[in-house]
């Protein structure tokens, strides 16, 4: 299955049945999967007129109460920043992914990971986060987009699966998850109120500082929940490693090649590979640390995940920088020169 | 015991509006809280409020309401009435909001023909800001950021929203009314009633534009401004009915696009 | 065979390429591998190149993009070119003859030249040359079990292109029967062959 198709499934086998899309290249298998399932599953396929109004349907969907979905690439996501800005505002539950491709501005469409920052650290306005999730696989691209939903809801906060375009157009054998049954009730949900209970309010605007500032501070004990729960990430060959490589999404398969040939050539290499980049694995990369000689970051970019690496290492070790930018795909074998290099210059400072 | 003759809708909160004086919001808001009561849906019905004067429209209002980013209701209250498709979703929004950030969302809401209604509040300038050209500031208008008057040649021309939405098939109700009397208030309330009951109906999408006054931005009394609303936006924005696809004869706007695609093809009488 | 295959198949879009690696995916599919099939993917829906990495392994795959192809499949001559120096020492080079006039002068790689869109033509297989060079392919290196590909190619073919599929396996045999190359052939037809 493509993992863009895989993407598409697993949302509808977790309960989505409503999805907003706009086209853009390396993503538009997704909505055209969505466009063919959505009516038979009963539920809403929408081409919106925008990016834009695409992530404000989501809102408005996940404001029903309603499992909802949009997807689109790096040029398209900066388009949904606002809209991803209000959901975190008035803490509406969402997934948004995003099959990167080089950038800025239009960019390419070849497959890039020059979106950690606007990820991890400002999709859009305020003071807010979204769980990020890196898949590596078309498997984890499904398991993940499964999850995604459930990590929504349980949080009440937007969700982005971080992929690419090379991990959304390649095929690969997928297990595909049992249908999701049981959903989460939303008390909060604007259904009408049946002359019932009060009327909700589904709402990002707080005119009093002091009130405003409540909202923020209870969602940072949220997103400290979060942290101490839902840090993910896959330890290869690390627990001897000299050199540990921090790589996430399709670049940490290359690493993987990499670290395989360093390891037949006698380099203690290892790879971490975040899954979860928002919360960062702070916890997995610092016990790496206390036995690595070395850290290298891997990326398909000019180096941004290298930041977040730097502050768990906190100069404890050198931390050292690899990428390869504008959709190009850093290669196995220029991966494991730069790990020979400073292989090479480990054994030159202990002689 | 006395009868009582005069009371605040139910589907009115209690909360202070929070408009000016003089601000016609507070009628408008009336009659939309009026036409919940009256059809009894203000526990099925979903309201959205905008960015501008009337964002917090969703303290006022009795039923669920939603509160959108800047001229983003179309799109949030498209999703909701399609996740909600038995409720009553509308959508409340001012000049700024729907004509000028949010045109894209108002335009495509309509030509998918979304079963919801519109509540668009026309009052010519930007109030919540403080007084800024707006895209349907008439010519001439002067404002905080056409100090020297809506030059034509440079800010180009105000936009007739009804006029132009009416041109669109998913359009099942375009009228324009204004509160400036007794009277047009009256008949600016069978309006608004008019078209939550289309969308009840699943006729089509609904817009009912109120031409309205900002005194506080005008810088004219509430009494002047109505004068100055007579004087100058009623010429330029004329009440009526642009596009009733019911009153045409038509059950929703599917007959009524079908009918008409006929029609431009020339394929026979209509 | 060997335990894990790195294959590059690269032409003009509209030449099969995509669909081609598409059959060797689902072989290893079928055979309960692990495999990747990336595409190439560029503005241009026609014409333009096209070429696809497909991974088959007995271990996860690393990297699914193929830089240092075990194969190459070369249905043009620019992706001929552009690909033949990438391909490791004893690597096979399967080239459509008909679209390349130039072969390449390695000598450290098995070059077997089939003038597949020729054959193609010929036999009134038209838009089918890269499933005759899947079936070459099979018979010089034996990547799965001839009764998989067969398998993959009536998985690949949809149902509403159903007349397609003898035609689908009428190329893929009259790739199988293809002698030209030096090596000995690998792997044969099934005995009991028969396109319907």
């Amino acid at each position: 299955m493509k993992g863009n198709e895989a993407l598409a499934e697993a949302a509808i086998r977790a309960g989505c049945r409503f999805f907003f899309g706009y086209p853009i290249t390396p993503q538009t298998e997704l909505a055209a999967y969505m466009a063919k399932r959505m009516p038979k599953e009963g539920g809403v396929y929408l081409q919106a007129e925008s990016e834009i109004a695409a992530i404000n349907m989501v809102y408005g969907a996940s404001a029903a109460g309603k499992r909802a979905m949009t997807s689109s690439s790096s040029p398209g996501i900066s388009l949904k920043g606002e809209g991803i800005s209000y959901m975190a505002g008035a803490d509406l539950p969402g997934v948004i992914i995003n099959v990167q491709r080089g950038g800025p501005g239009l960019g390419g469409i070849q497959p890039s990971q020059s979106d950690y920052f606007q990820a991890t650290r400002a999709t859009g306005h305020g003071d807010f986060h979204l769980i990020v999730l890196a898949p590596s696989t078309v498997q984890e691209m499904t398991d993940y987009v499964f999850r995604a939903f459930d990590l929504a809801d349980e949080y009440r906060t937007p969700v982005m699966i971080l992929a690419d375009g090379m991990l959304g157009q390649m095929m690969e054998p997928v297990v595909l998850p049992e249908p999701k049954t049981e959903f989460p009730a939303k008390p909060w949900a604007v259904t009408g109120h049946k002359g019932q209970r009060t009327h909700n309010i589904v709402n990002s605007l707080h005119l009093k500082p002091e009130r405003l500032e409540e909202t923020n501070v209870e969602r940072y004990q949220r997103y400290d929940r979060i942290k101490a729960t839902e840090q993910l990430a896959e330890e290869y060959r690390v627990e001897d490693a000299e050199i540990v490589v921090v790589a996430f999404g399709a670049s940490s398969r290359i690493v993987r090649s990499a670290v395989n040939k360093a390891r037949e050539k006698g380099i203690k290499a290892g790879l971490i590979r975040p899954i979860t980049l928002w919360p960062f694995p702070a916890d997995a990369i610092s016990a790496a640390t206390d036995r690595a000689k070395a850290i290298l970051t891997v990326e398909m970019n000019m180096g941004q995940m290298v930041d977040d690496v730097r502050l768990v290492v906190c100069g404890r070790v050198p931390v050292e920088f690899f990428g390869r930018a504008g959709g190009i795909i850093p290669t196995p074998a220029e991966t494991l020169a730069v790990i020979e290099r400073i292989a090479a210059s480990l054994e030159g400072g202990a002689r | 015991m006395s009868k009582i003759v005069f009371e605040r809708p139910h589907s009115l909160t209690d909360a202070q509006f929070s408009y000016c004086p003089g601000c016609t919001h507070g009628i408008v808001h009336r009659l939309v809280a009026e036409t919940m009561d009256e059809l009894g849906i203000e526990g099925t019905t979903v309201g959205v409020a905008p960015v501008g004067c009337s964002v917090l429209a969703y303290e006022f209002f009795g039923c669920d309401m939603v509160q959108a980013a800047h001229g983003r209701a179309p799109a949030v209250a498209t999703a909701l009435k399609r996740a909600l498709p038995e409720n009553v979703v509308f959508a409340y929004q001012g000049d700024g909001d729907l004509a000028s950030i949010g045109m894209a969302e108002t335009v495509h809401a309509a030509t998918r023909g979304e079963k919801i209604t519109i509540i668009f509040i026309n009052n010519a300038i930007y109030g919540m800001t403080g007084g800024q050209l707006a895209p349907t500031s008439l010519p001439d208008q002067v404002t905080q950021t056409s100090p020297y008057g809506r030059d034509v040649n440079e800010a180009g021309f105000p936009i007739r929203v009804v006029e132009m939405l009416s041109t669109l098939d998913g359009v099942a109700l375009a009228q324009r009314v204004t509160v400036d009397t007794p009277k047009n208030v009256r008949a600016a309330k069978r309006a608004i009633k008019k078209a939550f009951e289309y969308q009840v109906e699943g006729v089509g999408y609904t817009i009912i534009e109120v031409v309205s006054t900002c005194p506080t931005n005008w810088g004219l009394s509430p009494v002047d401004a109505l004068q100055w609303l007579r004087d100058n936006m009623l010429p330029y924005y004329p009440p009526g009915v642009y596009k009733d696809v019911k009153a045409d004869g038509f059950a929703n706007v599917a007959e009524a696009a079908a009918a008409r695609a006929l029609e431009l093809a020339g394929g026979g009488e209509v | 065979m060997a335990a894990s295959l790195n294959m590059l198949l690269a032409g003009f879009g509209g030449q099969g390429i995509l669909f081609a690696g598409k059959l060797i995916a689902y072989a290893g599919l079928i055979e309960g591998r692990e495999l990747s099939w990336l595409p190439s993917y560029g503005p241009e829906m026609r014409g333009g190149t096209a070429n696809c990495s497909v991974c088959l392994s007995d271990e996860p795959i690393g990297s699914p993009l193929v830089l240092e192809p075990d194969v190459l499949v070369a249905m043009n001559q620019p992706s001929l070119d552009k690909f033949i120096d990438s391909v490791v020492p004893g690597g096979k080079v399967i080239i459509d003859s008909t679209m390349c006039q130039r072969l390449p002068e390695r000598d450290d790689v098995d070059i077997f030249p089939v003038p597949a869109t020729q054959l193609a033509e010929d036999n009134g297989l038209k838009g089918l040359a890269s499933v005759i060079l899947i079936g070459k392919l099979l018979r010089e290196i034996g990547f799965c079990d001839p009764r998989t590909l067969d398998e993959a190619i009536v998985k690949s073919v949809p149902p509403k292109k159903a007349h397609l599929l003898p035609k689908n396996r009428k190329a893929f045999e009259i790739g199988m029967l293809n002698e030209d190359g030096e090596s000995v052939p690998v792997c044969s037809l099934p005995e009991d062959w028969s396109v319907e």
